[in-house]
């Protein structure tokens, strides 16, 4: 870095330090993007990445570090206002438009500017010459409404949304998984914009799962680990190899690997074929398996555990002996009951084995719940507190506690240690293997490489669809790896 | 201290000490003369409310959205089914009843068969089906004002032991919806649904079960609140429902259950629907107008509704 | 098929049903085909229509109001006493109505609270201060709305010029207008528009507001066409307003609306009302048939939902 490029740097973080709870997200990151420069970001889940784009974006403040935009310190003052206000626009991997409205009418959500006679011509000009320029032949008529658009029109509609000017300035944009709905032409056509778009001073921070993109289209790619950037080089320093070998981390001597299971006599207690003929493989699991699936988030995994979960039936009767139950990871969203004590957090799946003539006997609840307390230790004093309550570890493990204590045989777990501090992990790990020895199966999504490499066998998703499996001694970081990252689009 | 401490964090707790304070200003307007005969009303009158208060406060426990309009006109088909079908014989008494709760019965079906096969929000789901029931209830009755059977007549205006028989049935009824509430296993999984619908699924509560089971619930309290009545009030009249659309919403929300659904609590609407009628006692004793009645009773429940709900969270 | 797209087709299905129903009745009462028929059979529609687009604003930003009927027959009553008698009071009284809505769009995004509840309360306050205003039916209406309502243009009656430029208006106002396109954002996705720097709060009493206006002017022009005004003269149109938006279209959530639909809806109930009396549809089912026609609409909703949802997929 010259001291010329110092002067276009466009947003520079130094020391950004930022906590979940017990869980430290970014831990002393310096990044910057200068005018002029496409800078890929790449690692795996829970590497920070999304942390820091939410601190690029000004979504997120951090607990500490300096904030400088366009060479003025702004460190506290940052918001999405200020964001927007210098020129930062971030393309979200949800999608953030207004389904109802039309593709012109979303222009003018984004640009308040567009009002007073004629803004709807003006916003229509506007957007439709920003899709011509970056999708050439789009054929997207902006007078239609976002819901009836296809996911990779939308996509485009974001995307061009995001480069388009009025009054105010694009100097930096975010593209977030920009090509995961996109097929290869409208990819192709995006990355050679967004080298137009640097050439003529613009800056792009470009995250993306196809390492091959990052590779021809950044100048500088930034590698992150845990929360910390651990390496940045110039993109043509990198292959692809060399690229997955910065992401993980020095191979870690792994507790003797485990021999593959001989699933061959046994039949799978649990199944699912993939539902069109999409190139997947199925999915099976035998008792006493725990068997993980791996991948990028938001790849599929959550929605075929919760398929799996209802596929099993019990919408209308509780069954009297259900087959599987579900851990949830995403506790406020499916698992918390947030008015309810502990207690009845935990025993609510068990509870009709703890009812006689519609009545739920207290005193056999109550002993559950101790049980189970002393089991996986749920720190509390007394189990009539609300859950709330507890520390975010701790909901955790009632919420396991909620699954565990049933008589299912099998165990859905929908990646249930985001947030748990590593002592909590530690425990539930053992408890998880006491259980598989007894029979239990396990039905594991984890974004953390180090759970997925305690599983016996793994499913690696990749857009919706499981790519690969694993077994035994395959199990390995690189592995997944390299069957989570596409070297191309399909 | 601390016992008296513990009674006032009760959500119930507001709406009883209401309810007293109304009646105590209500008594000392008229020198203590009514005592006897005011309590005794409003027992008699918060009956009707508390039992179909009862049906309201589990299908608004399901959550937001879930409001159950068809209690009028359940109340109003209810009664004039099961008066026509006595046809003022008391021999035919098991006969009406069970044909009062019959209706109640189909009506639970309709209603969460509306919801669930259009899927639409239960309050215009029921709100259209409750046109039908109405028209149902014009088309039976042809006009006629059938008188309940003697036994009934005189059992519903009556009291043991000093104390109003319809209060003694909603008494019944509410120790019912307790047990049902707070010990049994529907209870939890309707409090579960309230809270977070897709959690309770992946927690394993039959959500459509339970759901169809509390729409049915609630018509049958409707239905038989309107047997009652049409046999207090010596038979159906096809509006006499009308004023329990707001009534049955208000006792429940100002009785302490949650709005937002998860929560609820059967002492409040004991509290609550006695307030009501002291409220509209007192303004009468007061000699209030009709308009400045619902006003007043508009307020209070908005009041009631603000004062319970918390702040945006961001 | 690319020209009926499902968007077209949301506004084709109601225009469709009200030319047919037109039709019918053209073809039952030939008579009904001239400038006088018409007028006659139209009357009512415009004071529906205003009330419709009320709702609709409403429902645009994801609530339901069901004090609607009541807050006509409020305006009614005022438009027939003060408006008539002191302008000037009368006036006030209608701007502070507006600003009553504007606050109630404010506590209710602010409290985080369910608008059906709140209106459901506001529905009381409404009809006891008609009440009090006007105890029994009576008062005159000034003699400018009255004008106003009976003149008669050329060419069509008064009832569908006035339909035609509601439609006009509110199409332009929700659909055209840059302000239109924020209230309808808030309805589709509420946190993207503030990401976008919008203040959420404002959108919110503004849509309230004007949904206030909407429907002051629908009380006003309901007293211009029945000279008198009561307290009860329009609490049919809770339900007619919120069934006409969906006849025309409209969706509960997600800021989906279409003032030209529900205009025509607001048309096509006002015409089913004649329909079903020409049908010889015994009066004993009248509010059945409006029950019914609401199911069937929401039934075909549902369909027409199927049908956009494989458009998106393909």
């Amino acid at each position: 870095m010259n001291t010329t490029a110092q002067n276009a740097v466009v947003f520079a973080v130094n020391g950004a330090e930022k906590s979940f709870g017990a869980v430290r997200a970014l831990g002393g990151v310096d990044f910057e993007v200068a005018a002029g420069e496409c800078v890929g970001l790449v690692g795996h889940n829970g590497a920070g990445k999304s942390t820091l784009v939410n601190i690029i974006n000004g979504g997120l403040p951090p607990d500490s570090g300096t904030i400088r935009v366009e060479g003025t310190e702004l460190t506290g003052r940052y918001s999405i206002a200020a964001a927007r206000a210098h020129g930062v626009r971030c393309v979200f991997q949800e999608l953030s438009l207004c389904p109802n409205l039309t593709v012109t009418e979303n222009t003018r959500i984004t640009h308040a500017s567009l009002r007073g006679l004629g803004w709807r011509r003006r916003a229509h000009d506007l957007i439709r010459h920003k899709l011509d320029e970056i999708f050439p032949g789009h054929g997207i008529d902006c007078g239609r409404t976002i819901s009836t658009l296809s996911i990779a029109e939308r996509q485009m509609v974001e995307i061009a949304t995001a480069f388009s000017e009025t009054d105010a300035r694009v100097k930096l944009v975010i593209l977030d998984e920009p090509t995961s709905s996109l097929d290869a032409g409208l990819a192709a056509q995006l990355l050679a914009y967004v080298r137009r778009f640097v050439g003529d001073g613009g800056a792009v921070v470009l995250i993306s799962h196809i390492l091959g993109e990052i590779l021809s289209t950044a100048d500088r790619v930034v590698v992150m680990k845990d929360g910390k950037v651990v390496e940045q080089r110039p993109a043509a320093d990198y292959s692809i190899d060399t690229l997955v070998a910065a992401m993980g981390s020095v191979v870690r001597a792994r507790d003797a690997a485990r021999p593959a299971r001989d699933t061959s006599g046994l039949s799978p207690i649990l199944e699912q074929r993939p539902r069109e003929k999409t190139g997947a493989m199925d999915f099976a699991a035998y008792p006493g398996e725990i068997v993980g699936l791996a991948g990028l988030g938001g790849h599929g995994q959550t929605q075929t555990l919760v398929s799996l979960f209802m596929g099993q039936g019990g919408h209308w009767l509780s069954p009297r002996d259900s087959k599987v139950a579900f851990v949830a990871g995403d506790r406020h969203v499916d698992g918390n009951l947030p008015l309810w004590s502990i207690l009845r957090n935990i025993t609510i799946t068990l509870l009709p084995d703890l009812t006689r003539f519609g009545l739920v006997r207290g005193r056999e609840e109550q002993a559950v719940g101790r049980s189970w307390r002393e089991r996986i230790e749920i720190r509390t004093n007394d189990l009539g507190n609300p859950i709330l309550s507890l520390s975010g570890g701790n909901q955790q493990k009632a919420l396991f506690a909620r699954a565990l204590a049933t008589r299912a045989p099998v165990v859905l777990m929908d990646d249930p240690m985001r947030g748990v501090d590593i002592g909590t992990k530690q425990e539930v790990y053992s408890m998880l293997r006491a259980e598989a020895e007894k029979g239990r199966t396990f039905v594991w999504y984890s974004t953390e490489m180090d759970e997925v490499c305690q599983c016996d066998r793994v499913y690696v998703f990749r857009e919706g669809r499981i790519v690969a499996e694993l077994k035994g001694a395959d199990v390995t970081e690189e592995r997944v790896l390299a069957a989570s990252f596409a070297e191309q689009a399909a | 201290m601390t016992a008296v401490a513990q009674i006032f964090r009760k959500p119930w707790i507001w709406a009883f000490v209401a309810a007293f304070g109304v009646w105590l200003v209500t008594i000392m307007f008229t020198g203590g003369a009514s005592t006897m005969g005011l309590s005794r009303a409003a027992l008699t009158f918060a009956a009707f409310s508390i039992i179909v208060g009862l049906g309201q406060m589990f299908v608004i426990t399901l959550g937001p959205g879930n409001i159950d309009l068809s209690i009028p006109a359940t109340m109003t088909l209810a009664g004039t089914v099961a008066l026509k079908v006595m046809n003022t014989d008391n021999g035919l008494i098991i006969v009406g009843i069970a044909a009062a709760l019959a209706v109640g019965l189909v009506i639970g079906f309709v209603n969460y068969g509306l919801i669930k096969l259009l899927r639409i929000p239960p309050i215009i789901a029921t709100l259209s089906s409750s046109f039908l029931f109405q028209s149902t209830a014009i088309w039976y009755n042809r006009g006629l004002r059938v008188k309940p059977p003697e036994i009934l007549a005189d059992f519903a205006t009556g009291s043991t032991l000093g104390l109003p028989n319809v209060a003694i049935i909603a008494f019944l009824v509410s120790v019912g919806a307790w047990v049902l509430l707070e010990k049994g296993i529907f209870g939890r999984w309707v409090s579960a649904i309230g809270q977070n619908m897709r959690a309770a699924r992946l927690a394993g509560v039959p959500v459509d079960g339970v759901r169809f089971a509390t729409y049915v619930l609630c018509a049958v309290l409707a239905a038989m609140g309107g047997f009652l009545l049409s046999c207090f009030s010596g038979g159906a009249a096809l509006n006499m429902g009308a004023e329990y659309l707001l009534t049955s919403i208000a006792v429940v929300i100002i009785g302490g259950t949650a709005v937002a659904g998860g929560f609820a609590n059967v002492p409040g609407i004991w509290g609550a629907s006695l307030f009501l009628f002291l409220v509209v006692s007192m303004l009468n004793t007061y000699g209030a107008s009709a308009g400045l009645r619902l006003l007043l009773t508009g307020l209070i429940i908005i009041a009631v509704i603000i004062a319970a709900s918390r702040k945006r969270v961001r | 098929m690319s020209w009926l797209s499902a968007d077209r087709l949301r506004l084709v299905v109601p225009a469709l049903s009200l030319a047919l129903l037109l039709g019918a009745v053209f073809w039952m009462q030939p008579r009904t085909m001239s400038y006088t028929g018409l007028n006659l059979l139209f009357n009512l529609a415009v004071p529906i229509a205003l009330a419709t687009i009320a709702q609709m604003l409403i429902m645009t930003v994801n609530d339901l109001d069901l004090s609607m009927g009541t807050f006509v027959s409020f305006v009614a009553c005022v438009t027939a006493t003060f408006l008539q008698s002191d302008p000037l009071i009368g006036v006030l009284i209608l701007i502070g109505c507006v600003a009553t809505y504007a606050a109630l769009g404010v506590v209710i995004y602010l409290r985080n609270l369910p608008s059906i509840v709140v209106t459901l309360g506001m529905s009381f306050v409404w009809g006891g201060l008609a009440v009090l205003l006007l105890p029994s039916p009576g008062g005159v209406a000034p003699d400018w709305i009255r004008w106003l309502m009976t003149s008669k243009p050329p060419v069509l009656p008064m009832a569908i010029v006035a339909s035609v430029a509601i439609a006009a208006v509110a199409h332009f106002i929700v659909m055209r207008s840059a302000f239109g396109v924020v209230i309808r954002g808030v309805g589709g996705n509420e946190r993207s528009v503030e990401r976008a720097g919008w203040s959420v709060l404002k959108a919110r009493a503004a849509t309230y507001a004007l949904a206030g206006c909407f429907a002051v002017m629908a009380g006003i022009c309901l007293v211009g066409l029945t000279t008198s005004a009561d307290a009860n003269i329009a609490l049919r149109y809770t339900l007619l307003s919120i069934a006409g938006v969906i006849l025309g279209g409209g969706e509960f959530v997600g800021g989906r609306v279409s003032p030209i639909g529900a205009v025509i809806g607001a048309l096509t109930l006002t015409l089913a009302g004649s329909f079903l009396s020409f049908l010889r549809i015994p009066p004993d089912w009248q509010i059945g048939a409006q029950g019914a026609i609401l199911i069937i609409v929401l039934a075909v909703r549902l369909l027409l939902n199927r049908r956009e949802r494989a458009e998106r997929s393909r």
